[in-house]
C-alpha cells in the first residue's frame, strides 16, 4: 500500500509542478525578454479561469471554455501590454512592481464587479472524469494525469518555438540585446506584445485547467503567483529550462513535505503535536529549499547569461 | 446658520436622550469582503444590513470595512473604528484567527463585541469577558454534533481541518463526542486549494468515513477533487463545508452529504420562514448559516436598544444577555459565558428544483451548551 501511496504523491507533486511551470514559463519569459516584473500575472491566471467557467456554463462545453480562456487571457494580456506595461520598460523595478500591483487590484475588483464574490462553478469535462488504476494497486485521478500531459506538451512546444522558429530566434536575440535587434530592423514593440500575450495565454490556460479542479474565484491567482516567483528564482530568472526544473522541484518538495513530515515527526513526538508542527514545517519547506539553492547557486540553477 | 443648526440639533438630541432608541448608535462591522473567504462575509453583512433596514430604525449607523481575511488588517480597522469612528458596538468577524487578534483588545477598551461567527475556545473559558457576546456558537459545537451523529454509522474516521484556532477547535469538538477510532488526523494550510496530497493519504488510510472542516473556497476545492479521486469513502462535515455559499460551486458532488448546524433554511419556525423569505426577496439567493447568525445578531442588538441606552453599558449588557428577540434558530438563550445554548441539527444536502440546499434529518443535541462555560468566571 505504501508504494501505491508514494507513486500517487509523486504524481501529485509532478502535477503541481507542471501547473506551476505554465505560470512560471510566462513570468520568466517576460522577465527575461523585457526585464519586466509582472505581478499581474496571477490576475491573467484568474481571467483564464473566469473565461473558461463563463463560456463552459453558457455553452455546456469545457473545451470551448478552454479556448476562451486562452483567447481572453492573451487578449487582456496584449491590451494591458499596449496600454500600461509598454510605458514601464525604461523604468526601474519598483515602478514596475507598483504599476502591476495596481493592475492586480483593478482586475480583481473588475472581476468582482462583473461576476460577484461567490465562486463560479466549473466542472471537469465528461471525457476526463473519474480515476484510472495505477501500478501498485492505487488509483489516480484522470484529470490530473491530463494536466501533466498538457504541461509536457507545452514544455516541448515552448522548446521548439524558442529553439527552432524565427520568432524564437528574435525572442532569444531580444533577451541578449534589445537595442541591437531593434537596429537590425525587428519591430521590437510588436515582439514584446506577442511575448507578453504568449505568457498571458499560458497563465490563462493554467487558470482554466486548475479552475476545474479547485474553485474559480476572485483572488485565486495571487497564492499561485508567489509559488511561481519561487520557481523562477530557483530555476534562474529568464530560463525556460530553469522554470521547468524549478517547478517540478517545488511541486514535488511541497507535496512530499506535506505528506512525509508529519509522519516522520510522529516517530519522535505525540501524534497530535506532530501533525501541527509537521503542517507548519511543510508550509515553510519550499522556502528553505529556495534559500539552500540560492546559497550555493546565487543566480538560480540555470541562470540565463546577461 | 450652520452653527445655529448644529446647536439646535445638539439641544434636540439632549432633549430626546431619555428615549432609549432615539439616540444615534454606531456599529462597526469588520468582515471579509474580498479574497477566497468573501462569500461568508458578504452573506453576514447582507443579512445584518437587511435586518437593520427592516427594523426601520434610522438612528443606527453602520461602519462596514473589509478585513481581506488578514489579522493585521483587522486589528488596524478595529483600532480606527474605536479611536476614530467612536463606535458603540462592534461585530462581523468571520475567522477565528482574526477574532483572536481583535476581540481581546476591543473588549479591554470597554467596547461591546458581538460575534456573528467566530467562537474560538480561548475566548469561551477562563478568558471570557462581560463585553464579549457570541451570538453564533462556540467553535466546537457543530463538530460535537457531527461527532455524536457519526457514532451511529462509523467506526474509523479520517479527520481534516485547516491549521488555525477554529480548525483545532473543530477537531477537538468532533473527538469529544466521537467514540470510534481515528485513522488519521491532518491539519492543512489556511487558504490551501490543492488537496491531492491529503486525498492520497485518505485513500491509503483504510478509513470508513471522512470528516472535514474546510469553510469557503477550501471546501469547494476539496469536495471537487475528492469526488473525482475515486476514493469513494463517505464524507461528512459541519455546515461550513456544505453551506449555501459553497454548494453552487461544488455541484452535485455534495448531494446526500450529512452536515451539522444550528440552523437550516427549512427550520420550522415563524422567524426563520420570514427571514428566508425576506433574504430571498432582497438578494435573490438562499441565505447561509452565516447570514442566519448575523441576522440574529442584528435583531439581538435591536432588542437591547429598545430596552436600554447603549451609553449605559451595564444596562445594555443586561439587555443583551436577556436575549429577548425572535431567533431564527427557535429557542435561544445565553449561557453564563455569553455563548449560546441552542439545538444542533444534522442536515442533508438535497436538490430543491435546480437549487442545492440543506434539509434537517435529525437533531444531534437539544439545548446544547459548550464545554468551556464552567471555566468562565462571569
Amino acid at each position: 500500500m505504501f508504494t501505491a501511496l508514494l507513486i500517487e504523491q509523486l504524481l501529485n507533486g509532478l502535477q503541481l509542478g507542471v501547473m506551476l511551470f505554465l505560470m512560471a514559463a510566462g513570468l520568466t519569459l517576460i522577465f527575461g525578454v523585457m526585464g519586466l516584473i509582472n505581478l499581474a500575472h496571477g490576475s491573467l491566471y484568474m481571467i483564464g479561469a473566469f473565461a473558461c467557467a463563463v463560456v463552459a456554463s453558457a455553452t455546456g462545453s469545457f473545451w470551448l471554455g478552454l479556448i476562451a480562456s486562452l483567447v481572453a487571457a492573451a487578449g487582456v494580456g496584449a491590451l494591458i501590454e499596449v496600454a500600461v506595461i509598454r510605458r514601464l520598460y525604461d523604468r526601474d523595478h519598483l515602478d514596475q512592481v507598483l504599476a502591476t500591483f495596481a493592475l492586480i487590484l483593478i482586475l480583481s475588483e473588475g472581476a468582482r464587479w462583473l461576476f460577484g464574490s461567490f465562486p463560479l462553478y466549473l466542472d471537469i469535462p465528461k471525457l476526463l472524469q473519474g480515476a484510472v488504476p495505477l501500478p501498485g494497486g492505487g488509483q489516480y485521478q484522470l484529470y490530473r494525469l491530463a494536466i501533466i500531459a498538457v504541461g509536457i506538451v507545452v514544455a516541448v512546444g515552448l522548446y521548439l518555438l524558442i529553439a527552432r522558429t524565427r520568432l524564437g530566434m528574435r525572442i532569444r536575440a531580444g533577451e541578449s540585446d534589445r537595442e541591437m535587434i531593434a537596429a537590425l530592423g525587428v519591430d521590437i514593440s510588436t515582439l514584446y506584445t506577442v511575448v507578453f500575450a504568449l505568457g498571458a495565454a499560458l497563465a490563462g490556460l493554467a487558470g482554466a485547467l486548475v479552475g476545474a479542479l479547485q474553485s474559480v474565484q476572485v483572488g485565486m491567482g495571487e497564492p499561485v503567483l508567489i509559488l511561481a516567483f519561487v520557481v523562477i528564482v530557483i530555476g534562474g530568472i529568464g530560463s525556460i529550462k530553469g522554470a521547468l526544473v524549478g517547478a517540478v522541484i517545488v511541486g514535488v518538495v511541497d507535496t512530499m513535505g506535506r505528506f512525509l513530515l508529519p509522519s516522520l515527526l510522529a516517530l519522535t513526538m505525540p501524534a497530535a503535536q506532530a501533525t501541527t508542527i509537521g503542517a507548519a514545517l511543510a508550509s515553510m519547506l519550499i522556502y528553505v529549499v529556495m534559500a539552500l539553492i540560492l546559497a550555493f547557486r546565487p543566480s538560480g540553477l540555470f541562470a540565463a547569461q546577461s | 446658520m450652520k452653527r445655529i443648526l448644529a446647536a439646535s440639533l445638539f439641544g434636540l438630541s439632549l432633549a430626546t436622550s431619555g428615549l432609549a432608541y432615539a439616540e444615534p448608535v454606531k456599529i462597526g462591522v469588520i468582515t471579509t469582503l474580498s479574497g477566497g473567504g468573501a462569500g461568508l462575509g458578504i452573506d453576514a453583512r447582507d443579512a445584518f444590513q437587511l435586518a437593520i433596514k427592516q427594523s426601520g430604525n434610522k438612528d443606527i449607523e453602520l461602519v462596514v470595512e473589509d478585513d481581506a481575511q488578514k489579522p493585521e488588517l483587522a486589528v488596524q480597522i478595529a483600532e480606527k473604528m474605536i479611536q476614530g469612528d467612536k463606535v458603540d458596538l462592534m461585530t462581523g468577524i468571520i475567522w477565528s484567527n482574526l477574532a483572536m487578534a481583535v476581540v481581546p483588545n476591543t473588549v479591554a477598551q470597554d467596547v461591546i463585541y458581538l460575534s456573528v461567527n467566530a467562537g474560538p475556545s480561548a475566548l469561551a473559558g477562563a478568558n471570557c469577558n462581560a463585553n464579549y457576546f457570541n451570538v453564533a456558537y462556540q467553535n466546537d459545537n457543530f463538530h460535537e454534533g457531527m461527532g455524536e451523529y457519526a457514532n451511529k454509522d462509523y467506526k474509523n474516521t479520517f479527520i481534516l481541518a485547516p491549521n488555525y484556532p477554529a480548525g483545532k477547535d473543530a477537531l477537538t469538538g468532533f473527538k469529544r463526542y466521537y467514540k470510534g477510532a481515528l485513522s488519521g488526523e491532518v491539519y492543512t494550510q489556511v487558504g490551501q486549494t490543492d488537496y491531492a496530497a491529503e486525498i492520497a493519504q485518505i485513500r491509503a488510510s483504510g478509513a470508513d468515513s471522512v470528516y472535514f472542516f474546510l469553510p469557503g473556497g477550501m471546501g469547494i476545492a476539496f469536495m471537487k477533487q475528492y469526488a473525482q479521486s475515486g476514493v469513494g469513502i463517505p464524507v461528512m462535515g459541519p455546515a461550513f463545508s456544505f453551506d449555501q455559499d459553497v454548494l453552487p460551486a461544488v455541484g452535485d458532488a455534495a448531494l446526500g452529504v450529512k452536515n451539522s448546524a444550528s440552523w437550516s433554511p427549512d427550520l420550522d419556525n415563524e422567524a426563520s420562514k420570514a427571514f428566508v423569505q425576506a433574504f430571498k426577496a432582497e438578494y435573490n439567493r438562499l441565505p447561509s448559516v452565516y447570514a442566519a447568525q448575523s441576522w440574529d445578531t442584528a435583531n439581538l442588538i435591536l432588542s437591547a436598544l429598545s430596552k436600554a441606552s447603549v451609553k449605559d453599558k451595564d444596562a445594555f449588557r443586561a439587555a443583551l444577555k436577556a436575549a429577548d428577540f425572535k431567533s431564527v434558530r427557535g429557542d435561544f438563550t445565553f449561557n453564563t459565558n455569553q455563548h449560546p445554548i441552542q439545538n444542533i441539527y444534522v442536515r442533508e444536502v438535497v436538490k430543491d428544483g435546480d437549487v442545492l440546499t440543506n434539509k434537517i434529518v435529525a437533531t444531534a443535541f437539544e439545548k446544547h451548551k459548550d464545554a468551556y462555560a464552567e471555566q468562565c468566571g462571569l
